[in-house]
């Protein structure tokens, strides 16, 4: 196939990792970035590189999560060899923290089944004491916990960097500071001109959509339905400690630095990605329960960031179909995802590649079904 | 650790004196004035070492945003020496990277 040039709308996580997919692949790729006033969930992540529990509802997404990590060995290589950027990648496992009886046995029953529906993703279930026996820190406030031996995490600003660093080395054109209020699609030429507030256009036979929040918009002017919203995420960060923690957990990691993230709240509360006393404490507390010795710790830093979420909580990736050419992917899971953002989106958008096996399952138009509902528990 | 300091204090002589100690080397400062103030009139340099690079660091903004002076303060690592005052008997000592914690032993947690 021969590599048409390829425009990306949005230069985080998502759109970082599409474009150099297709500028990897042999596009010509233009990376459009809104730059530093972007919501930017990529630069509020938690870092998780994670398999565990995903795709409860989706087997679709719960593979999609499997293959991902799984290619991601592959791109931290490639990315260090490339730009000198250590993302600090860490694959060991990872741990989910359970607080009651009830708790533990409804996770089992949910890995139990995905790993049966789906398969290559083991997991072991922990009482306290087995679970003490591999993370010494636990309170004895901790029922126990599951672990996934494909779990892990990473370093999601200098991931972000290393894409971008990427972009540049395999010759991509990225331009900043750049608000993309248009799409349109011109049936004669077959192609997409796309406009920015401040009067600046870009024209290509492709355009990928990953503008996060912004696709919610720019996605209905390419005949595709991306219904995000944004939920706030708060974490903490504690100065940095001497290692204590060697494998992360679903709220809690240790960073390669020593720094301690540990989350998060879930709330709906529009564009406002402020914090508050109240989820600070929240965090804090059960960041005690689950590890006392964090008493005497100090924090250094609150965030809260803003989750792009759809209303089942999966991604949508999707051609338009009146609107050729157009795609749009939208996810949360920028850092466990990845790898395969690079590695099979971007080449797919930049029409190098045909679209992964059963993709249809993340069409955008599942939102329009009026007979299904939907909750995105994050 | 260098012993001539770049600074001298402008009533010295007047203020009441504490005495602290600094990795075991006894000091005087003046009462009243900061930790970070303390040290650096007496030449204490560097205040600690970073835990990523191991590099030298001593106070800098003195106003308590830079978290360049860390120091383990009474047994307590990782403190503002900027935002601490001096008290006599006040045992410092520099700190070495990043901040230890010590895992409770094993006979504190039973289990369940």
């Amino acid at each position: 196939m021969q590599a048409k040039e390829l425009i990306v709308v949005g230069g985080g996580l998502v759109g970082a990792a599409i474009a150099y997919g297709a500028a990897r692949a042999g596009a010509p790729v233009t990376l459009l970035d809104q730059g530093d006033i972007a919501h930017r969930a990529s630069r509020g992540n938690f870092g998780l590189v994670w398999v565990q529990s995903k795709g409860d509802k989706l087997p679709r997404y719960a593979r999609w999560s499997r293959d991902a990590v799984g290619l991601w060995p592959a791109l931290a290589k490639e990315l260090l060899e490339l730009t000198g950027v250590d993302v600090a990648l860490r694959q060991q496992g990872g741990f989910w923290i359970g607080f009651n009886e009830a708790e533990l046995q409804a996770r089992q029953v949910m890995l139990e089944k995905i790993n049966t529906t789906v398969g290559g993703i083991p997991f072991e279930m922990l009482d306290h004491k087995e679970l003490k026996a591999r993370l010494p820190a636990i309170g004895k406030g901790v029922a126990g916990g599951s672990y996934c031996p494909l779990d892990g995490d990473a370093n999601p600003l200098l991931l972000l960097h290393a894409l971008h660093a990427g972009l540049k080395a395999r010759g991509a054109r990225v331009v900043s500071s750049v608000d993309v209020m248009q799409v349109r699609y011109r049936e004669k030429s077959a192609d997409f001109e796309i406009e920015s507030q401040d009067g600046q256009r870009w024209r290509a036979p492709r355009v990928a959509l990953a503008a996060g929040l912004g696709n919610a918009t720019l996605a209905a002017q390419v005949g595709l339905h991306a219904p995000v919203a944004p939920n706030r995420g708060q974490v903490l960060i504690t100065e940095r400690l001497r290692p204590f923690l060697p494998y992360p957990t679903n709220k809690a990691r240790q960073t390669n630095e020593g720094s301690v993230q540990l989350g998060y709240s879930v709330e709906d509360v529009g564009l406002d990605d402020g914090t508050t006393v109240s989820a600070i404490e929240a965090i804090a507390k059960r960041a005690l329960t689950t590890f006392p010795i964090l008493s005497s710790v100090r924090l250094v830093r609150a965030w809260g960031a803003l989750r792009v979420l759809t209303p089942d909580g999966f991604p949508i990736y999707q051609e338009s179909a009146t609107c050729p050419g157009a795609f749009v992917a939208t996810s949360h899971s920028g850092v466990s995802l990845a790898a395969a953002h690079a590695q099979l989106i971007g080449p797919w958008m930049a029409g190098l590649s045909a679209a992964p096996d059963e993709f249809g399952h993340f069409a955008g138009e599942r939102f329009l079904d009026p007979t299904r509902s939907f909750s995105n528990a994050h | 650790m260098p012993t001539k300091s770049l600074f001298r204090s402008e009533d010295a002589a007047a203020a009441a004196s504490v005495t602290l100690q600094f990795d075991d080397r006894p000091l005087t400062a003046p009462a009243g004035i900061s930790i970070a103030a303390a040290l650096l009139l007496n030449g204490v340099a560097p205040f600690r070492t970073t835990p990523v690079s191991a590099a030298p660091r001593a106070a800098y903004c003195m106003m308590g945003v830079c978290f360049e002076c860390l120091v383990e303060i009474d047994g307590v690592p990782g403190r503002q020496a900027c935002l601490t005052p001096v008290r006599d008997g006040m045992v410092l000592r520099r700190q070495n990277g990043a901040s230890a914690l010590s895992l409770p032993d094993a006979g504190e947690d039973h289990g369940r």
